[in-house]
């Protein structure tokens, strides 16, 4: 079933274009990889299907009414490092999408957010300072928040910069389990290997564009490398 | 000690006194809940550049007789921080510039006017007042407390009521933005309870001075404590102590109110900062 559909999408700040025509669908289910090189339109790209930025042309569309709740782990700010928060407090400010205007958490949203901890291997956490955790522990309370916020679309932007080779291999592995348990990922990379491992679809911006199965676009590749 | 406790005796029962404590106590509560806020958007000098403008304001509005200031500062305030943080985190770099002009043009403007059109004997005076509260504080008016007490109450309420979205959109206003929860209202909420906090703070410590009463309880009150509940917490209690404590001290020993509270506020900051220290620096 298809979630989102972008259609001849022109990315770009004002009057410098970084992409156009960029088109793909992501089904349900789906574990899209957003390859390419920097300055290629990744980051725009996923700003603009998160609603951030507004497309400089193009279309893309949501199907299904719920298709809009979505779940993001964003790159860390500077603003982040030294933020007096505690992991309980930040984890819980997923639900607020579900609040409207209801001032305070219910019942149910702190349970949520006490189950997602739980699935991240943080409860132990939940009352330290964010500013205090290692990077790993850092990035499973902003997944933690990104599940309290979804159960079907999550958006990860490199998931894994600056992690260690073996918090990153957790890291991975709690993403794939993610996707196995039917949640749809859509995640930027740098990692190529990583991203022909384990995801089921490869957008790849730039020169060289592509949008297909991860095995179409791994073929290509070694054709490439042959021929070259 | 005894003699100084003799002296509060007598100047407690005195209705400036009280007033000023009250306007005071509910101020400094205000401005510490959203400098938290402030301080952790990289916004301190927000406070800075907006009591400039209600400086400017201010003038104009002496200019012109209005017989209550507050009529004429409050709206121009107001636009000014909407104008200024609507754009959220995005516009810092554009923002800084921008800040810059607008508080200093109002600042110059707002002199040169009072400067030009003043009836009063003694524009200096006048200019000092408003400038560093050097005794605005001590010669309000009912009226002007029950506006004072009845602003407050609404900040703190609204706090209150929006305290996890405001929380939401300081540590993360992208994700707000990403999952649906209307950041750019709660930024426009922001902004505008922060000018009335502005306009109301010019009264206790003048528009120089403003910018300490937000900046330096929450800074306080992180070298300390780790989540935000406790910070925003802390730093509401250490701002109405030390307000207190700045009031009573100026009334005994008749130093200028504002200056008294921001160097209470600036000793807090650095027995905490030396607690901090302390305890290692691995909160840092």
């Amino acid at each position: 079933m298809e979630q989102i559909v972008c259609r001849d999408l022109k990315l770009g700040y004002e009057k410098t274009v970084v992409a156009d025509g960029v088109s793909f669908t992501v089904s349900k289910g789906d574990y899209l990889c957003i390859v390419g090189e920097n300055g290629t339109g990744k980051s725009t790209l996923m700003k603009v299907m998160l609603g951030l930025l507004k497309p400089l042309g193009g279309s893309i569309e949501f199907v299904g009414a719920s298709a809009r709740r979505i779940g993001y782990l964003p790159q860390q700010t500077e603003v982040q490092k030294d933020f007096p928060a505690a992991v309980k407090e930040i984890v819980l400010s997923g639900c607020l999408n579900k609040s409207g205007l209801r001032p305070f958490y219910t019942k149910a949203q702190k349970a949520l957010a006490a189950r997602n901890m739980e699935k991240m291997g943080i409860t132990a956490l939940a009352g330290r300072s964010y500013r205090e955790l290692s990077g790993g522990q850092q990035q499973r309370v902003l997944l933690a928040r990104a599940l309290c916020a979804t159960e079907e679309l999550l958006f990860l932007d490199e998931p894994v910069a600056g992690l260690d080779p073996k918090v990153t291999e957790e890291m991975y592995a709690v993403i794939e389990g993610l996707n196995k348990e039917g949640m749809t990922v859509i995640m930027i990379s740098h990692d190529m290997a990583a991203a022909l491992r384990y995801s089921s679809h490869i957008l790849n911006m730039g020169n060289d564009f592509f949008f297909g199965p991860t095995a179409d676009f791994a073929a290509r590749r070694e054709g490439g490398e042959q021929n070259g | 000690m005894a003699n100084l406790i003799a002296q509060l005796e007598l100047y407690l029962p005195y209705a400036f006194v009280r007033y000023a404590l009250i306007a005071g106590v509910m101020i400094s509560l205000c401005s510490s809940l959203f400098g938290v806020t402030l301080v952790l958007k990289r916004f301190s000098f927000i406070g800075d550049g907006l009591s400039h403008v209600a400086f400017g304001a201010m003038a104009v509005a002496m200019i012109l007789h209005v017989t209550n200031n507050m009529l004429l500062m409050m709206p121009v305030t107001v636009a000014c921080a909407i104008l200024l943080l609507k754009g959220g985190s995005h516009t810092k770099i554009k923002g800084d510039a921008a800040l810059a002009m607008i508080s200093v043009g109002a600042l110059g403007i707002g002199y040169l006017l009072m400067n030009i059109f003043s009836t009063s004997a003694n524009l200096s005076g006048d200019v000092c007042t408003q400038l560093f509260g050097s005794t605005s504080i001590l010669t309000l008016r009912p009226v002007e407390v029950w506006v004072c007490v009845i602003l407050s109450l609404t900040v703190i309420v609204l706090f209150c009521l929006f305290y996890n979205k405001i929380f939401a959109v300081t540590f993360d206003e992208d994700f707000a933005v990403a999952t649906g929860v209307r950041a750019k209202a709660y930024n426009f909420l922001i902004a505008v309870i922060i000018a009335v906090i502005i306009v109301l703070a010019m009264n206790l410590v003048g528009s120089l001075l403003i910018s300490a009463l937000i900046v330096f309880p929450a800074l306080s009150a992180m070298r300390l404590f780790k989540s935000f509940r406790s910070v925003t917490v802390c730093s509401a209690v250490l701002s109405v102590v030390n307000t207190t404590l700045g009031i009573l001290i100026a009334v005994v020993g008749g130093t200028p109110v504002g200056s008294t509270i921001v160097a209470t506020d600036i000793v807090v900051f650095v027995i905490f900062y030396g607690i901090s220290l302390l305890k290692g620096g691995k909160n840092r």
